[in-house]
């Protein structure tokens, strides 16, 4: 019922195990597995139509669709709350939790050690940790109690909310932006239509910021959830610090 | 040079006719006086002879542009709108701005000692008491210094030494050689000091000459259904509705 | 006449200089009118160049065309209650530009979103004109004001919850009240030509407006064109708001507030009161962007809130003061 315990359910469970997904992991634009999910039936979160598809089990987000899994609860189903991946480890637990859940402990442990070890290949020491800002519609930045925090960190990177006092996510004015220097600016990945709250990104000064960076955007598919992808979004940023190291040396 | 000519001059407004085939000609120095009853058609003849509704006929007025227009004849509505408190001396200026210049501050002086205005120079014209506007307005009216002043009901609503005090600067401006076509229902105060009267009844102009010539008591029976008494002072002729016929 | 011209532009220069020494970041004022001044390629002048100085000619442009639009509409209606915001006009702006963004004529369109905002500013001047009638009285302007806000706004808000985009429903409130934040030099650019054409149009109609104060027959026979007075007022209040709308949101009340401030310093003249509302406008709206800057820098507190709370009020009062006539 929930985007990122559908993905860790994709990769976990065993064949005809998991029989209904929701709606969203579907959508490319968040969904590191949209081809998978095409394999699955859907579900809306909705309480009757999930009640009827007769579960042994629902996994359920920790926020998510509150009213829902209550209901669902209520009714006698049993519903396994997943929490949000807020750091590396996070990420790794819930992997075995999901694996545990699923009665595959084995392929879940298997695959949080995988995780935990290309993620210490990834991480180096870095000396003089370059400084970069997440930055998405409406000045939000991410600070480092977060889970696009950590992959920040992870690549080697100082993120420049801590430096403003922003420890979870807040609104950094662009101002501030602009005094810290950040060496990378990472934007969010623009949603299709236009709107206001997106046209900060494309604002001139922070063009002009940016005018001698790379270009780096959160794409939110390997971005948003605590599941293997995460290494690709580290490796990418890995990728990009050595980039700009080089170019300044 | 006639200041204003109208030839077979019709309104119909609504499908309704006003008046058919009025023709007038009105010469510099002739103070005129426009007489009749309620909705015979007064300000709407005045109002169409300006070109500000549609008519049929001609009109020497209705075919300017509103800038000829301004230089040719002055116009006071009889609704007497002043929509701001702008201080008087300001109000009667616009007159002389609608020339097509700007202000100009002797003849806005001239204007306003005609009307007797200097005391409320610096008033809002909004604020005045209603004869005060009326004086004021025409002050304006005076100020755009055109040949021909129309005005529609300018003396209703002053006080008797207005009324008169108006009346004389109306035939003053006649005696310069400029002209005046006033709507009047004040057939005494028309009598006195109008050097020519028309009756508009009955669809049309029922009578056109010297005051003595329209105010008959057949003119008056006809028009307004009332009998009326005739005198003759030194200064010139008493004029006096009596009674309902 | 003229000492209040002086005073007002120098209002105007001062609040500028304040709303460019104004922001998160904390600068001292010399070092960032300096940084603003030098050009060095430093963050200062980043931010100056290109975060601070636009939004200080934007409130100046917007602040001053919301004026002179306001004082132009009550001129022309003869009624000190007619303002782009409570007739309806800035919400057809904002709808108009809504659905340009959400079509993708703005993107696809260099002038698309302002013109666009145009059109819809013009669809509802000539909508409230021909509801309420040149010589409508207040109510019937207000009602036809209200009810094209209404349509007006739930259109723009069908729009944004339409739009795919998750932030666009956000918006809703932006649109309404309007907001300088975050807005560029680009949106310098896609303003200012149609604050000078509309101020132009406006200007150039200052005798017909002051003829206007003796009614419309009193006007026609004073050399004015009606007509034309109409259409070229109509025109460039549509410009004016339109532009302004496009780039900040429908930001009421300026052009009802500082032309009732400034009449008696005018002697109520219609015409002075153009320019003085112009400046004044600028001065209101700079005062206001300062304000929702110092009193709650964190959050992004919306114009139009703050001028509503100033507006609101004194137009309240005008509507104490006049019941007689709208009654």
């Amino acid at each position: 019922m929930n985007l990122c315990t559908d993905q860790l359910a994709m990769l976990l469970a065993s064949p005809g195990q998991l029989i209904s997904i929701s709606n969203i992991a579907s959508d490319p634009l968040v969904s590191a597995m949209v081809d998978e999910a095409a394999t699955y039936p859907m579900n809306f979160g909705r309480a009757e139509e999930i009640y009827l598809l007769a579960p042994d089990l629902v996994l359920a987000g920790q926020y998510s669709r509150g009213n829902a899994v209550e209901m669902l609860e209520r009714l006698g189903v049993p519903v396994l709350r997943l929490p949000f991946a807020q750091s590396m480890q996070d990420v790794a637990a819930n992997m075995r939790t999901i694996g545990a859940a699923l009665g595959r402990d084995r392929v879940g442990e298997e695959m949080a050690a995988t995780f935990e070890t290309r993620l210490t290949t990834l991480r180096e020491d870095v000396a003089t940790p370059l400084t970069a800002a997440l930055y998405s519609a409406n000045g939000y930045t991410t600070g480092e109690h977060s889970l696009s925090g950590q992959i920040l960190l992870a690549a080697g990177f100082e993120n420049i909310a801590t430096r403003a006092g922003i420890p979870y996510g807040g609104v950094l004015p662009m101002e501030l932006l602009i005094m810290a220097e950040p060496d990378l600016v990472i934007t969010s990945q623009p949603y299709p239509g236009a709107s206001r709250s997106e046209d900060i990104l494309k604002h001139p000064a922070i063009a002009t910021l940016r005018s001698h960076q790379r270009r780096a955007t959160m794409s939110d598919q390997q971005w948003v959830c605590g599941t293997p992808h995460v290494l690709a979004a580290v490796e990418s940023l890995v990728a990009d610090r050595r980039a700009l190291q080089e170019a300044s040396e | 040079m006639s200041v204003l000519s109208l030839k077979d001059f019709s309104v119909t407004l609504r499908d309704r006719s006003i008046f058919e085939g009025v023709t007038l000609d009105i010469q510099p120095g002739e103070f005129v006086g426009l007489i009749g009853p309620n909705g015979a058609g007064k300000t709407t003849l005045m109002r169409a002879a300006l070109g500000l509704i549609a008519s049929e006929g001609d009109s020497s007025l209705a075919g300017l542009s509103a800038q000829a227009r301004a230089r040719a004849v002055a116009w006071m509505p009889q609704a007497r709108e002043i929509a701001w408190p702008i201080p008087v001396e300001n109000l009667v200026a616009l007159g002389t701005q609608a020339r097509g210049g700007a202000a100009d501050t002797d003849a806005t002086d001239v204007a306003m000692a005609r009307m007797g205005l200097e005391p409320f120079r610096g008033r809002a014209a909004s604020r005045l008491s209603g004869g005060e506007q009326a004086r004021a307005l025409i002050a304006r009216a005076l100020a755009q210094d055109t040949p021909l002043l129309m005005a529609d009901e300018p003396i209703a609503g002053l006080d008797p030494a207005h009324q008169i005090s108006t009346m004389s600067v109306f035939a003053e401006l006649a005696q310069e050689g400029r002209a005046a076509l006033v709507s009047l229902h004040d057939l005494g105060l028309a009598a006195r000091h109008c050097t020519r009267l028309i009756l508009l009844a009955e669809g049309g102009v029922m009578a056109d000459g010297m005051p003595e010539a329209v105010l008959t008591p057949d003119n008056m029976a006809r028009a307004f259904g009332v009998s009326v008494w005739h005198g003759q002072t030194d200064d010139g002729p008493v004029f006096q509705p009596l009674e309902v016929l | 006449m003229s000492r209040l011209f002086v005073i007002l532009t120098l209002g105007m220069v001062a609040l500028f200089v304040i709303s460019l020494v104004v922001g998160p970041a904390q600068i001292g004022p010399v070092d960032s009118l300096v940084a603003l001044v030098a050009g060095d390629g430093s963050p200062l002048t980043l931010i100056m160049r290109e975060i601070r100085l636009p939004r200080a000619i934007l409130a100046v442009l917007i602040g001053g065309g919301l004026g002179l639009s306001g004082a132009a509409l009550q001129g022309y209606l003869r009624n000190p209650l007619a303002e782009p915001g409570l007739i309806g006009v800035s919400s057809t702006a904002a709808l108009g530009a809504v659905v340009a963004i959400h079509a993708g004529l703005a993107a696809s369109l260099s002038l698309g979103l302002p013109l666009a905002a145009l059109a819809g500013a013009l669809i509802g001047v000539f909508l409230v004109l021909g509801f309420a009638g040149s010589q409508g009285g207040s109510l019937t302007l207000i009602l036809a004001g209200i009810a094209m806000s209404a349509l007006a706004g739930a259109l723009t808000s069908l729009v944004l919850n339409l739009s795919p985009n998750p932030f666009a429903a956000s918006e809703i409130v932006f649109w309404m009240m309007g907001s300088l934040a975050d807005r560029s030099i680009v949106h310098v650019w896609l303003l200012l030509p149609f604050a000078f054409v509309g101020a132009a149009l406006l200007v150039s109609q200052a005798r017909g407006l002051d003829a206007l104060t003796l009614g419309e027959d009193a006007a026609q026979t004073m050399g004015i064109n009606l007509s034309r007075l109409r259409l070229v007022l109509v025109v460039g209040v549509a410009c004016i708001v339109g532009g302004s709308t496009a780039v900040a949101g429908a930001i009421g009340f300026v052009g009802l507030v500082v032309p009732h401030i400034l009449r008696p310093f005018v002697g109520a003249q219609p015409s002075r009161l153009l320019w003085a509302s112009g400046l004044g406008g600028a001065i209101m709206l700079q005062a206001a962007d300062i304000a929702v800057r110092v009193i709650l820098p964190e959050r992004d507190l919306k114009l139009g809130v703050v001028t509503a709370l100033v507006g609101a009020p004194l137009f309240l009062h005008l509507i104490y003061k006049t019941r007689r006539g709208l009654a």
